[in-house]
């Protein structure tokens, strides 16, 4: 459990993702079983222990602690686990401490009335590292910012395998994963991936910079803001994944049961809304639905949702990706006709006559969903990652507009001791700035040393990490729309705001109104 | 006569030389020959009526001696003695080991004022030793970086140094400038520190499996980026709440304090069981719900301008 209880403090405190999958990998390659396949199930989010609710921790809590000091205590950590790992006593025997799968198989073998008892003799085991992590490792959710594909690559780093090895037999083996150890050390046979629904790589696209293709070589179709996202059925089951391989079934449930058909397609995931008659809203009103594990039925009636679909990659059982797209597209067609049209529909083929009338429908296209074109080789096989001259991503020209620096932020790992993320503003009628959005890209190295001694000459006040500054420095944003939001006091958000000028020359008072951003709204 | 007031008194008995504690601009000052040579240091001209542990003098009446606090070097309680009553002000304090300073005394009394810090049970400080062990571990991963510790210029800093000397570390350490000359009055005071570089105007290669040492202040600052790859650690009792630790960007969090932690806290009240505590700084609800636990007589006493140094 120390090993573990390690692992878990590097991986809260490790902010680099190289980093994280080393710390990963050498547990995985160091840990004997089953204790690292536990491990790997609670850091992919499949490891449940049902007799162990967070209920429990509390109530095991109340039990021990004056409730007056716990409060007090939960309050200053903000969180239950966390606060009962630190108050706990050491116990000062020569108590050894619990492996891993020690722990699992005493919680899971425990009724639920009696798992908080055992879960108290297992913490007498422990110091306090040790016991936070037990307390996470029971109640799932780890919360180090890992996700299940990250963890995934780990695993295939540490035993030579490529991450869609191990994707593409995850999902018929169980917890501890002794049957995968054993493969990735070469003991044993490729697990039997049978009949599940796993995730294949997005093929993904390139910028199409300061160039032009031939229609009659590349197909053009609208480039929608949503999610990117797969659907794999193998009629049995059905999963919804992320463009980063992480499950999404459970958020998005209606899409994974009105999917009515046995292969893997590829869309972008949207929502229906009212203002649009129907049609694709913006990126905004799907953000309700994001980052949530389970949905409500109120969610669902209030953000309904549907697939546009790009692309297909098997049609049956029958593996498609190193046919043509033209020959995918014809049996995407058909393979759309028979789904329920609430929930599916297709990504439509832009009809233009050559590439300056794509070009002016491109810069016509008002849409709010449509984030810009996409061209797609005839003839190119569906494969996995970025390939140069296969796919584009054409997306509309930039807005932009002159806002004003208000405050500034440290950035974190390398940029930890410069000011690298700023919030900006526009002016109001009367004369103040309210913020729009906040940037951390966009400036080269030798900007960002200019931007840093900015805010360090220029600060006004302290708030934490934050410093408020002078309100003389205009930066040019570059965004791709702008909408509304209660984000901001100013009741307007820019979508992937990064500065794409610093305008040293510019008065402040000479930037951008609120009312002349508002006017960007699609 | 006021003990460590916040602003200019005409007569002030301070406890140690922490900048919360010990001001510039008073009258007379009655301190512990280190605190005194610590003030003399940070405010220049400063003079006063050097005061050695148990050493006592009167006024009006008040029989005030200094006893040590096992804080920083030089730093003291306050022990004041009227018609057979004992009041002890403890000033910050703590009940470990430090190779730095005088070990705590425990002085019998009827009034505690007590600081509380890390007055809430989530604060235990883990054995000094396991935290250096940490720290060597994670240099040892981290050869070709260095390691960047933030630590207060008083007192922390010197006693990590001294711990890892004693640990057996003896490769130089490089301290920001700001810490020179603090060093140097550790050392004048036979606190033996070993070998080491100020860590300004060197190039980058040079610091390569370095250990560095600067004040919290000083870490996010442009000072910081001429280091090569440093892993991010801090020296403090506040690191042992992870989020804490996570919002100062710290990579590598130490716990290790000059305070005393909970469980010093309350075993030195069952220890000197006085018949009144009073709670001066830091979480004084959460140790004053103990003591009604424990059926202590304890209250709450605000003062003014108390900030842990470098918290801020």
């Amino acid at each position: 459990m120390q090993a573990f209880a390690a692992l878990i403090d590097g991986l809260i405190y490790t902010r680099s993702r190289d980093l994280k999958i080393r710390l990963i990998t050498e547990y995985l390659r160091d840990m004997p079983d089953p204790d690292r396949g536990w491990a790997l199930a609670a850091l992919a989010g499949t490891l449940s222990i049902a007799t162990v609710k967070s209920a429990a921790i509390r109530i095991m809590a109340e039990e021990r602690f004056d409730p007056m000091l716990f409060r007090m205590s939960r309050d200053y950590v903000g969180d239950t686990a966390e606060t009962v790992a630190l108050m706990w006593p050491d116990v000062k025997t020569d108590a050894v401490a619990p492996t891993v799968s020690e722990v699992i198989d005493l919680l899971n073998s425990a009724s639920r009335a009696r798992a908080p008892i055992v879960l108290a003799e297992l913490m007498d085991r422990l110091d306090a590292n040790g016991r936070y992590a037990l307390l996470k490792l029971a109640t799932g959710g780890m919360r180090v910012g890992i996700s299940a594909r990250l963890a995934k690559t780990a695993f295939g780093m540490a035993f030579g395998l490529s991450v869609d090895d191990v994707e593409e037999v995850w999902h018929v083996l169980r917890p501890p994963y002794a049957e995968l150890f054993a493969w990735g050390e070469g003991k044993s046979e490729r697990p039997d991936p049978a009949d599940s629904a796993f995730f294949r790589p997005f093929m993904l696209a390139h910028p199409l910079e300061d160039c032009t293709v031939q229609l009659s070589v590349f197909a053009a179709e609208w480039k929608w803001d949503g999610i990117r996202i797969q659907i794999a059925s193998t009629g049995g089951e059905t999963r919804l994944f992320s463009r980063g391989g992480d499950e999404v079934t459970a958020a998005f449930p209606e899409i994974a049961a009105a999917f009515d058909g046995i292969g893997v397609v590829d869309g972008e995931l949207l929502v229906r809304g009212d203002v649009q008659g129907g049609e694709a809203a913006s990126f905004n009103a799907l953000q309700q639905r994001l980052g949530r594990k389970n949905v409500t039925a109120a969610m669902q009636a209030e953000y309904p949702v549907f697939v546009r679909l790009y692309d297909i990659l098997f049609d049956g059982t029958q593996d498609v990706r190193s046919q043509p797209w033209s020959a995918r597209r014809e049996r995407l067609e058909l393979f759309a006709a028979k789904l329920d049209t609430v929930r599916f529909d297709l990504s439509t083929i832009i009809e233009a006559r050559d590439f300056d009338h794509l070009a002016e429908m491109r810069s016509g296209a008002r849409e709010a969903a449509i984030e810009g074109v996409m061209l797609k080789r005839r003839d190119s096989p569906y494969l996995a990652g970025r390939k140069v001259g296969l796919w584009y991503k054409w997306k509309r020209e930039p807005l932009i507009a002159d806002c004003v620096m208000m405050y500034a932020q440290r950035g974190s790992g390398k940029r930890s001791s410069y000011y690298s993320d700023y919030t900006f503003g526009c002016w109001t009628p009367d004369g103040a700035l309210l913020p729009v959005g906040k940037a951390y890209s966009g400036f080269s190295d030798a900007e960002l040393k200019w931007l840093d001694r900015f805010v360090r000459d220029n600060t006004v006040a302290r708030f934490g990490p934050v410093r408020e500054v002078e309100k003389s420095l205009v930066l040019e944003v570059a965004f791709d729309a702008v909408h509304e939001s209660k984000r901001h006091k100013s009741g307007i958000a820019m979508r992937f705001p990064r500065i794409s000028r610093l305008r040293s020359d510019k008065p402040a008072d000479e930037a951008d109104t609120i009312a002349a951003l508002r006017a960007m709204i699609g | 006569m006021w003990i460590d007031p916040s602003r200019p008194a005409e007569r002030a008995l301070v406890t140690h030389g922490h900048a919360d504690h010990a001001r510039s601009g008073h009258g007379a000052v009655w301190a512990t020959p280190e605190t005194l040579a610590i003030m003399a240091l940070r405010y220049g001209t400063e003079t006063g009526t050097p005061t050695p542990y148990g050493d006592g003098f009167e006024a009006n009446g008040v029989k005030i001696s200094f006893h040590p606090a096992g804080h920083v070097l030089g730093s003291a309680q306050i022990l004041l003695e009227y018609a057979g009553e004992r009041v002890v002000v403890t000033g910050d304090y703590k009940r470990r080991f430090d190779p730095t300073c005088a070990p705590f005394e425990a002085v019998a009394c009827d009034i505690l004022i007590t600081e509380a810090t890390f007055g809430l049970p989530v604060f235990t400080h883990p054995p000094i030793e396991v935290e250096i062990a940490k720290l060597l571990a994670a240099r040892g991963a981290n050869i070709d970086g260095c390691i960047l510790i933030g630590a207060y210029a008083l007192g922390k800093a010197q006693r990590v140094i001294a711990e890892l000397r004693r640990a057996g570390y003896d490769a130089p350490v490089y301290i920001h400038g700001a810490m020179q000359k603090m060093c140097d009055l550790y050392a004048a005071h036979d606190v033996p520190l070993g070998d080491l570089i100020l860590a300004t105007g060197l190039a980058k290669a040079e610091m390569k499996g370095a250990i560095v040492i600067a004040p919290p202040s000083a870490m996010n600052d442009r000072w910081a980026q001429r280091l090569p790859d440093p892993i991010t650690a801090m020296a403090s009792g506040w690191m042992r709440v992870r989020q804490r630790a996570r919002q100062r960007n710290v990579e590598l969090p130490l716990v290790i304090s000059d305070h005393a932690d909970w469980n010093e806290l309350t075993e030195t009240l069952l220890e000197l069981r006085p018949t009144e505590t009073w709670i001066t700084h830091g979480r004084t609800d959460a140790l004053g719900r103990w003591c009604e636990l424990h059926q202590l007589k304890a209250r709450a006493l605000d003062l003014v301008g108390r900030e842990d140094e470098d918290e801020s």
